[in-house]
């Protein structure tokens, strides 16, 4: 037995309850627990190996020699899609995930960033 | 009404490829007189992107992540099928544990589908409401994903022999939750799609595709299932965990779109039951096998019943890190020749509708097909340097020319 | 000769109706999105649409016919704006009332459907001439019972003149209840006038773009937004004033406070059923309005007639 406007009692309940949508940015609580954003290197454990290179699908990351046993990674966040492979690949686990997500910039330059033993994220110069 | 013969030709009207009914391109033409359709036809390719080529320079592990990224919303079938293919050819077994994970978020992805689809369904015929609601309820499945997988979409779960990550017993929890919530709206779902008049008027009766034309045109999924055909690849033929979970396959045989919003429906509350099982029955274990680099030569196929339907892989090795053929046939192109045949006699206003309704997804459809001309006995093949020279040269008459192109595309990344 | 200016210009004319007419947009598009659970605009988005489509570059199509292309928003505006001027908004009387205008306020809202046919019919595109035939086929089929339900309202009040119904009504109150058929067939009809679901047939997204309006752009369909923003306005107008006929006895301010009500009273339940049903298909509205509300509307004139005759004067 079929009726028109059968979803009435709902829309009315809808007007009266806090609407359903994410108050971002205001409401920056970010992403659940595991979510896969920046890299994140820690150039002690490096051994160069190049693991991670070689299984990087889109061929994101390089891993530049500075001195004996001192690595640092550069990341091109552009072409990186944040798989994850690499952080399995490494045998000796120098590579994690964030959870930072908001990667956006206007200049792309800015999108290649080099991860080292100060740990920041500076910019390519 | 009118007397047909008076009409002058037909109305030549093109949906497609860019409309706002469709969500990715793709080219149907449509014959009208007023308001009738009287022919259409279908032109695939507009989303052909080279993946099957670019696998066979890629190590299985690079192709994994490819393949997944075939289509958005079924991309864990790809890679799942994809993955069950090399373990096939290397002969592996992978361990229970992770079919079970594989499986949990199989069904995790079919709600998400489902949901999906029926959000879109309700945009095609007007009822935005139901888009807003059905998108609403869909958060709680891409929070959970986003949860188990660290993706909201691709997942990335996979990898040749098991999964990934591990599920913890809090994790475990959320997802009974989730599933709590998302049972009661879908039953209220289920109780819009019976009772509402204006719902039930614009899917009655619209794209009808009776029993043997659905076994003759080969359509898989919901599509054929609401024609009465019980074809469901996980029963039978039963892949990572299915052989010892119980569901049922749901058909019904109204043969039309109203059928096929009840079968995904009906999928979804399947769904339901298939993932407590799934929890309740997991046992421990590693969660993957170590596969060696270099794959040894032979050739696999394998299915994987996705959310829209039957989707096939193929695989061959030949001893190397890298493939040396993939093949992906997508469940929308055995639908997709079904459509003209439901169009036939209906109305412009039912286009829509009729089109999302066998869930298309063109970008997982557009891949290489191969048509031989039995009058043409020689065989008429194109390598892939005379295929690119040609482009070249097209190109060069219309004034572009890639020389220096390329150099000002390296110099910027 | 000031004061007919005034009125044509300001209040209730152009001015007004334009600001009227952002307002009533808003209202609609937040009632519309509070239904789904959503947030909804700002108050100035509808203003900041307006400002940004008059900023961009007009494209004509070569084929179309330029004129009319361009003339068609421009009546379609008049046309309402000059219907309202008969309505009465504030008070019994409207601005300009004479005996008949009635007729003049039913023809008058009838015009912008004919402009959106003639400016999709001269556009050339497929899409366009679709959606025109749809428009006209749409017309035949909600014109009659919203015509017979208003006129049912004259017949009871024995004037042709729309400040003379408000004049009777507002002395015999009770005699609103008679009419309540005619509000509720009158409500369905103006969604299809206002070309909103489950009439929006004819500028249905999904299947032939924006119907009339593919080609417009730029200026041309900010204006076009406008003629929608001022049909409801006008629409809504003629609905508070024929059924609705509360609050008229009492100082200027409070009369124009009750008529604000109304208006947003009409657009609520036009935003509330635009968010319960699915579009409907075109040979199933001509169903539906022919087997349903044209009877009914018949029934309310039969009604009206009885009363006529038996009730005392």
């Amino acid at each position: 037995m079929s009726r028109p406007g059968k979803i009435a009692r709902l829309l009315i309940q809808s007007f009266f309850k806090k609407p359903a949508t994410g108050n971002y940015p205001a409401d920056r609580s970010g992403m659940p627990e595991g979510f896969r954003g920046k890299l994140k290197f820690n150039p002690q454990m490096c051994i160069g190996c190049k693991m991670c290179m070689r299984d990087c699908p889109s061929g994101a990351i390089e891993i530049i020699k500075l001195g004996e046993k001192q690595f640092e990674a550069h990341v091109n966040l552009a072409k990186c899609i944040y798989c994850g492979q690499c952080v399995d690949s490494c045998l000796k686990h120098a590579l994690e995930v964030t959870a930072e997500f908001e990667l956006a910039r206007l200049d792309p330059a800015q999108l290649k960033v080099i991860l080292n033993a100060a740990n920041k994220a500076t910019l390519k110069e | 009404m009118h007397n047909s013969e008076h009409y002058s030709e037909d109305v030549k009207i093109p949906m497609g490829p860019q409309h706002p009914s469709l969500k990715e391109p793709e080219s149907f033409l449509i014959s009208l007189r007023g308001e009738k359709i009287t022919a259409s036809s279908v032109r695939l390719g507009y989303n052909h992107r080279g993946i099957e080529k670019a696998c066979e320079d890629r190590t299985y592990t690079q192709g994994l992540y490819l393949i997944e990224r075939i289509c958005g919303i079924c991309s864990h079938s790809h890679s799942t099928c994809f993955s069950q293919a090399v373990e096939e050819i290397a002969g592996v077994e992978i361990p229970a544990r992770a079919k079970y994970l594989r499986t949990l978020i199989g069904e995790l992805e079919r709600i998400h589908s489902h949901l999906l689809w029926l959000g879109v369904a309700g945009h095609e015929i007007g009822f935005d409401t139901l888009l807003m609601y059905t998108w609403r309820d869909r958060e709680v499945v891409m929070d959970l994903l986003a949860a188990l997988t660290g993706n909201r979409v691709n997942y990335g779960i996979n990898t040749i022999g098991g999964v990934r990550r591990d599920i913890s017993s809090k994790q475990k929890e959320e997802v009974l939750k989730g599933v709590a919530i998302l049972e009661t709206q879908t039953k209220y779902y289920i109780d819009l799609a019976k009772n509402e008049t204006t719902l039930l008027k614009r899917l009655q009766g619209v794209g009808v595709l009776s029993h043997e034309d659905a076994v003759r045109l080969d359509a898989v999924g919901p599509t054929a299932r609401a024609c009465g055909v019980k074809r469901d690849v996980r029963k039978d033929d039963p892949y990572a965990a299915y052989a010892e979970l119980d569901f049922k396959v749901i058909s019904v045989n109204s043969c039309d779109v109203y059928g096929r919003t009840l079968v995904r429906l009906g999928e979804l509350m399947e769904s339901y039951s298939l993932i407590r099982q799934i929890i309740s029955k997991i046992p421990e274990g590693a969660i993957a096998v170590k596969l060696p680099r270099k794959i040894p030569a032979g050739q696999a196929v394998s299915r994987y019943e996705a959310p829209r339907g039957e989707d096939l892989h193929y695989v061959r090795a030949n001893g190397t890190e890298k493939p040396d053929r993939v093949k992906v046939r997508a469940p929308t192109l055995a639908n997709i020749q079904s459509v003209s045949k439901m169009l036939e006699d209906r109305y412009l206003a039912d286009m829509p509708i009729v089109i999302a309704a066998i869930d298309p997804c063109f970008s997982c459809t557009d891949r290489l097909i191969a048509i031989r001309d039995s009058r043409n006995k020689e065989k008429n093949t194109v390598t892939w340097e005379t295929i690119r020279l040609k482009g070249i040269e097209w190109y060069k008459g219309q004034g572009i020319d890639f020389k220096s192109l390329n150099k000002k595309l390296t110099e910027s990344f | 000769m000031l004061k007919a200016l005034f009125h044509i210009l300001i209040f209730p004319g152009l001015g007004f109706l334009f600001v009227f007419g952002f307002f009533v947009e808003y209202a609609d598009r937040k009632l519309y999105a509070r239904f789904q659970n959503r947030i909804g605009p700002p108050w100035f988005q509808p203003l900041a649409d307006f400002i940004k489509l008059i900023s961009k570059e007009e494209v004509i199509p070569e084929e179309a016919d330029s004129t009319v292309f361009k003339l068609m928003p421009v009546f379609a505006i008049t046309a309402s704006a000059a219907a309202i001027l008969y309505i009465p908004t504030l008070g019994e009387r409207s601005v300009f009332a004479f005996s008949g205008d009635v007729i003049v306020v039913l023809y008058l809202l009838t015009i912008p459907t004919f402009t959106y046919f003639l400016g999709g019919w001269y556009s050339r595109s497929v899409y366009s001439m679709i959606g025109a035939v749809r428009s006209l086929t749409q017309l035949f089929a909600y014109e009659v019972p919203l015509f017979l339900c208003i006129l049912a309202a004259a017949l009871l009040a024995d004037t042709w003149s729309l400040s003379g119904m408000v004049v009777f009504y507002s002395h015999h109150l009770g005699y609103w209840f008679c009419n309540i058929i005619g509000f509720g067939v009158a409500l369905i009809c103006l969604l299809g006038k206002l070309e909103k679901v489950p009439f929006d047939i004819p500028e249905a997204e999904t299947e032939i773009v924006a119907g009339s309006f593919t080609e417009y752009n730029g200026k041309l369909l900010a204006f076009i937004r406008m003629s929608f923003n001022i049909e409801m306005v006008a629409g809504a107008s003629l609905l508070a004033a024929v059924f609705l006929p509360f609050g008229l006895h009492l100082p200027a301010a409070v009369m124009f406070l009750f008529y604000l009500v109304q208006i947003i009273f009409i657009v609520a339940v036009i935003s509330f059923l635009r968010s319960l049903f699915a579009r409907v298909r075109l040979d199933q509205m001509i169903n539906f309005c022919w087997k349903y509300l044209a009877p009914l509307a018949f029934l309310q004139v039969l009604f009206n007639l009885i009363l006529k005759v038996v009730l005392p004067r």
